[in-house]
């Protein structure tokens, strides 16, 4: 190992030790929700710089250079005119505040094991099995388009040599038919999961906005750890107040009606896209259902426990429920689910969480993950 | 003698031009140690860059980060380093891999011209030339005490040790060396303590020395060696700037640990002088890649484009900084054209005629030698406190700039030249970092540190300054207190072991 990477190694451990330190602090602040890219996290770490005594930027100023007039802006942030480093290095020290990008799965690791969260056992048989074909071998006949050209020539050079035709001087290769090699295929079977997260949300008057971040930063996390143990993952939304509608994420988490609330309304609208979509034996379901436990009336609560049993449960891997603490909500619902499916039941897999505040959202997520379902 | 840095030979067209291009920058007058070219790909760039330009350097992590950051924002085409040069003797130099042609003539350019200050500059006079094996000791040391006590335990000290590496004084080099008087080990001598007897008096006849020596004047001389026995008390007795020097000897620190500082100080001193330099420095080098380049017939004609391209990238105004390489070499051709054209001396100086200044043309012929004479002779405080002129400042579009709370961004504050000027210098000074000197040892009599940072109008940054007593106190191992002021007031910051603290103090 070069000296380089060990530096960099270390520097990286230094970073998941940060990371691990302040994953509480992430989770409940959410302050890493909308810093994903594709799939990587970047995280603020100025904890990570090392302090000296230095002079507070802003009550400085500094000497700039080019056109403007006094007064003119340059810009907000901690220094002026942020822009591209045309950098030649040597001298400098970067005095950037620092970034880090983490892959998902590195955090998705941490994650597991900071809160000892279990990996998920792969239930029955629901693993489509996509077939791939690759390239393995060589063969004699083919056609042109798959001609390997350097081994055609190595079977050209080999018999050229061995009839005493080669001359280095004049280094003439002429391949015949029987030099011609081709790449042949075989066909690789795949095992490969997916899982069907959907994700459903009381967004009835009683949800304020910081239930909602609650719900935001919980599907964060939850979504980094699926990732992590499927190889294809889906998220579906679904809003509902008294009646419910899948919708995207933005608008999963920006929308505020008012109104009544039918829990209802969503359990059917999540088993009919299952129904639609996603046949049991192919996926891994897990629909999260978030509310503040306030249902419209003691029938609508009934249908939802007949619904539960009857369709969703038994297709999901587990089926969760979070109840967010609100002013208005009664938090009746929570009890009733307790009630229905006691947890004692071992093939239980309907999990419930209340979740008080953001400090709360840590444990809530142990919760549904614990179980390794 | 032994090589720590292996170098493989440039490629024959390189090679080539290495040479022609060496023999015109000697022909210039250019005089440098010998340099050696070696091609590397981008991820050595980024490695050795990431260690300051010594492959042999101590382990540490903060290498692996500055990797991370380089070889990143190469990746997504943020950055590209051309070139890397170390001071040492013979000079090492770094070409990317991949470069076209005109851009690795261009950098050799640059490079001699670098070479040329490093061993002519007087800032540079007293670094070690031999630092790559310098720093390969170093790092045989550092390693050899992680084997003997453990790879983190080390590291963490070096962490510690970093956050003060800019507490030395800059200029300790060049002047005599004093040690700093260790602390007095036994009591003060009796007759330093009482009055009367010891004060000294001018001579005087019995009758006549109520006249000569007056009660006021006896006074007098009783304060002054009252202070001057306060003066001995205290300790260190003056001022100390080179805080990691003082730490070395005074804090109670293992051999080990005593060594790890001592290391983090020498590399500390040898990169002082590119950070007083850095105008001049890159000035001087550029001034030289476009006099050769355009001038001595280095460049085809066919790649002008591409090295116009080159050339303007580097020297680009950004707005909200300072480009050393702009600055530079614009200030290095204005001196030179000042000289050639005569506007120095008395007689520029006395006349205030706008228009005869405008067309002030007596030959002399001298700008060439003068700017020779500039390279050895300044930094950049002095170098702009000399050279920068009004007319300059207009040109240059320089102005200077301040935070608005209440707008809550940066706005254009002035294009004065004596304002610009002194922000600039400011700037500059000790490297744009605070100055702070060891106060005293025994504060409060507790055996606390107490430094103090020399105001000059800028605040501490308060959350660096907390954090960074932190690490102090880990070398002192008792109350460590910093005297600054914040604003109008002053205040001390101050951390025990248990917590930070900050209240009002006027020392």
């Amino acid at each position: 190992m070069t000296r380089i990477k060990q530096d960099h190694s270390r520097f990286r451990r230094i970073v998941q030790g940060k990371i691990r330190q302040n994953l509480k602090h992430y989770i409940s602040t959410g302050s890493l929700v909308g810093r994903q890219g594709r799939d990587k996290v970047s995280i603020p770490l100025p904890q990570i710089e090392l302090p000296r005594f230095k002079f507070d930027q802003k009550s400085g100023g500094g000497v700039g250079q080019g056109d403007g007039e006094r007064g003119d802006s340059l810009g907000q942030g901690d220094q002026p005119g942020e822009g591209d480093g045309q950098g030649k290095a040597g001298e400098g020290e970067g005095e950037k505040a620092l970034e880090v990008d983490v892959t998902l799965e590195e955090l998705a690791k941490i994650l597991g094991e900071e809160l000892e969260l279990p990996n998920i056992e792969p239930r029955g048989q629901k693993e489509v099995v996509t077939e791939r074909d690759r390239y393995t071998g060589i063969r004699p006949v083919g056609p042109d388009s798959l001609r390997h050209f350097k081994r055609t020539y190595r079977q050209a050079l080999k018999r050229t040599i061995a009839i005493g035709a080669y001359d280095p001087k004049n280094p003439v290769v002429l391949p015949i038919k029987e030099d011609m090699r081709y790449r042949s295929w075989s066909t690789v079977k795949s095992p490969q999961s997916n899982a069907l997260v959907i994700y459903m949300m009381d967004v009835s008057g009683s949800m304020g906005d910081e239930q909602k971040e609650i719900v935001r930063s919980e599907s964060f996390w939850i979504n980094a750890w699926l990732k992590s143990q499927y190889q294809g993952i889906e998220t579906r939304y679904i809003i509902h107040d008294a009646t419910a509608r899948e919708v995207d994420e933005h608008t999963f988490f920006h929308t505020r009606e008012s109104g009544g609330t039918m829990i209802s309304s969503a359990y059917k609208l999540a088993a009919q896209l299952i129904g639609d979509d996603y046949p049991v034996s192919e996926w891994n379901i897990y629909p999260f259902h978030f509310s503040d436990g306030d249902n419209w009336s003691v029938d609508d609560t009934r249908t939802c426990i007949r619904l539960l049993r009857d369709e969703l449960v038994p297709k999901s891997n587990q089926f969760s429920y979070g109840q967010v603490e609100s002013p208005y909500g009664s938090g009746q619902f929570i009890k009733d689910l307790r009630e229905h499916f006691p947890v004692d039941e071992d093939d239980c897999n309907l999990v419930v969480s209340e979740i008080k505040d953001k400090d709360a959202i840590v444990g809530s997520i142990k919760d549904f993950l614990g179980a390794g379902r | 003698m032994i090589h720590y840095i292996k170098v493989r030979p440039l490629p024959p067209e390189l090679h080539h031009w290495r040479r022609v291009i060496e023999d015109i920058a000697r022909d210039e007058g250019l005089d440098f140690f010998d340099v050696v070219y070696e091609m590397i790909t981008y991820e050595k760039m980024s490695e050795i860059a990431a260690y300051g330009g010594f492959p042999t350097r101590y382990p540490h992590w903060r290498f692996g980060m500055e990797y991370d950051r380089l070889s990143k924002s190469h990746t997504y085409g943020l950055s590209k380093i051309y070139e890397l040069v170390i001071n040492t003797n013979p000079c090492y130099a770094y070409l990317l891999e991949g470069n076209a042609l005109v851009d690795q003539k261009l950098v050799m350019a640059h490079v001699f011209g670098h070479a040329d200050f490093f061993k002519n500059n007087f800032w540079f006079s007293r670094t070690d030339r031999k630092m790559v094996d310098t720093m390969a000791n170093h790092a045989t040391r550092v390693r050899r005490y992680q084997d003997l006590y453990g790879v983190t335990l080390v590291e963490e000290f070096i962490d510690t040790c970093l956050s003060v590496e800019n507490l030395i004084d800059p200029h300790r080099p060049y002047v005599q060396k004093k040690r700093i008087k260790s602390r007095p080990k036994q009591d003060l001598p009796d007759e330093l303590v009482g009055d009367g007897a010891a004060l000294p008096r001018l001579q005087a006849k019995e009758y006549m020395d109520e006249f000569v020596n007056p009660e006021a004047y006896l006074e007098a001389q009783r304060a002054r060696k009252k202070a001057e026995i306060e003066q001995q008390k205290r300790f260190p007795a003056e001022p100390q700037r080179d805080v990691l020097l003082f730490l070395m000897q005074e804090a109670p620190l293992t051999r080990w640990q005593r060594n790890v500082l001592g290391l983090v100080r020498d590399e500390a001193y040898y990169f002082a002088p590119q950070g007083m330099t850095k105008i001049m420095n890159e000035g001087w080098a550029s001034y030289w890649h476009t006099h050769m380049m355009t001038r001595r017939g280095i460049m085809d004609p066919n790649e002008l484009i591409d090295y116009a391209d080159r050339h303007s990238r580097a020297t680009v105004m950004q707005k909200g900084r300072i480009n050393p390489y702009k600055i530079g070499i614009e200030l290095f051709r204005d001196i030179e054209w000042r000289y050639d054209t005569g506007r120095f001396g008395k007689a520029w100086d006395e006349c205030d005629d706008m228009e005869a200044r405008a067309n002030w043309h007596r030959p002399t012929g001298r700008g060439r030698e003068k700017i020779f004479e500039v390279r050895r002779h300044h930094n950049d405080v002095t170098f702009l406190d000399e050279f920068l002129t009004p007319e300059f400042c207009a040109r240059q579009k320089l102005f200077t700039f301040e935070h608005k709370p209440r707008a809550n961004e940066w706005q254009i504050a002035s294009r004065e030249f004596a304002e610009v000027k002194q922000k600039l210098l400011f700037q500059l000074t000790n490297m744009g970092q605070p100055v702070i000197d060891v106060e005293d040892a025994n504060f409060e009599n507790k055996n606390a540190l107490l430094l103090s940072h020399r105001h000059e109008g800028v605040d501490l940054d308060q959350s660096y300054a907390h954090a960074t007593l932190r690490n102090l106190f880990a070398l002192w191992k008792r109350p460590v207190h910093i005297a600054s002021r914040k604003g109008e007031r002053g205040v001390l910051y101050s951390f025990d072991g248990q917590e930070t603290g900050e209240r009002a103090f006027d020392g």
